[in-house]
């Protein structure tokens, strides 16, 4: 069981150019907690739609990589963005599931994947080959160089603790948020 | 009713293609049948299959968030499952075309179409989607045009409704 606040801090130590998605609730809150950057693209709502924001992203920049984190409960949320985004299979597109197995923001109820489901296996079973189930400090270590270099879709299960951390809160004004990652980019 | 002969959906493809559109996302549908032919023959048009349409939803401000534009291609039975994602919409400024084939109009045999297609254009209006709604086949690019043209300019929603009547009824 690993940090997830260690594991984002780690995953964008060396972000290089990476522009980040991040789902609603704590991963918005790890990616904030390990420093602002106008290329963080903070959710506070659209739950489920992560992973497809990282693919529209992905596709329309394919010379930079995409960095989708997200939690367990957003990605069950939208599920099927795994086998919309297996198809497209862009090369430049990571997504990391920072899998506490509980439900978070509303009470750390337990989630699906605390009981039954394998994200790292639905992903697979979607068409997505590299999926991976990271669950230690060595799993880490391989795939920090994977977000920023695969050289096809990558999807990781990265289990975390069912721990409640403080609360790092970014900018709140979703349009403030677009404007200021378009801005970083030159558009 | 349209005719062989009358390749609207050419037109309404032209449209997307003078308004910059480089995403095509559908589910599929008999109704944007041609569309999403058009789309998929494009090699400068990337054609994005969904599971559900929300994706399609997510999928558009992603890509705008790159400086792309995309279009999602949906029935009006698949607006129901865009609500909530809608609010990207509005909480971020974030440009979408819809395009809406009409099921549950005129000449429509499964009645469990009726409901969602009732609810279309109001449950549209409630997440502030701009919506016009093409019947003929003259006019539904020039709608799309212009639906585009604000969706994009004024980072709105914006959703252009083909009647059932426009693409013909669904035959049993």
């Amino acid at each position: 069981m690993l940090d997830r606040r260690a594991v984002v801090k780690t995953l964008l130590a060396r972000r290089g150019d990476l522009l980040v998605v991040c789902g609603l609730g704590s991963p918005t809150w790890d990616v904030a907690a390990a420093g602002d950057d106008p290329r963080n693209l903070y959710l506070w709502g659209a739950m489920g739609g992560a992973a497809m924001i990282g693919l529209g992203l992905a596709l329309a920049r394919p010379e930079r990589r995409v960095l989708v984190v997200t939690g367990d409960g957003e990605m069950l949320m939208g599920m099927g963005a795994l086998a919309t985004i297996a198809v497209q299979r862009p090369a430049n597109l990571a997504i990391v599931v920072l899998d506490n197995g509980a439900f978070g923001e509303t009470g750390m109820q337990e989630s699906h994947t605390a009981r039954v489901t394998d994200l790292a296996a639905v992903a697979k079973g979607c068409g997505i080959p590299l999926a991976l189930d990271i669950a230690d400090e060595a799993g880490l270590a391989r795939l920090e160089p994977l977000v920023r270099g695969a050289n096809e879709t990558l999807f990781a299960r990265v289990r975390v603790e069912a721990k409640d951390y403080p609360r790092v809160m970014p900018e709140k004004d979703g349009a403030a948020i677009k404007a200021r990652f378009k801005r970083a980019l030159g558009l | 009713m349209s005719t062989a002969a009358d390749d609207w959906p050419a037109r309404v493809f032209a449209a997307l293609k003078t308004g910059g559109i480089s995403q095509v996302a559908y589910v599929p549908d008999a109704g944007h049948a041609r569309l999403i032919e058009l789309a998929r023959a494009d090699a400068a048009v990337r054609d994005i299959v969904l599971t559900t349409e929300e994706e399609g939803v997510a999928l558009a401000a992603g890509a705008w968030l790159g400086g792309a534009r995309a279009c999602l291609l949906l029935q009006s039975s698949g607006v129901g499952n865009c609500i909530n994602m809608l609010t990207l919409m509005q909480n971020g400024r974030f440009p979408l075309l819809m395009l809406v084939t009409m099921r549950g109009e005129e000449g429509e045999f499964n009645h469990w179409q009726v409901p969602m297609s009732q609810a279309t254009a109001p449950a549209l209006r409630l997440m502030d989607v701009d919506v016009a709604r093409a019947d003929t086949p003259e006019e539904a690019a020039d709608l799309v045009a212009a639906s585009l043209a604000r969706a994009f300019g004024e980072e709105r929603a914006a959703a252009v409704l083909f009647s059932q009547r426009l693409i013909g009824a669904k035959r049993w």
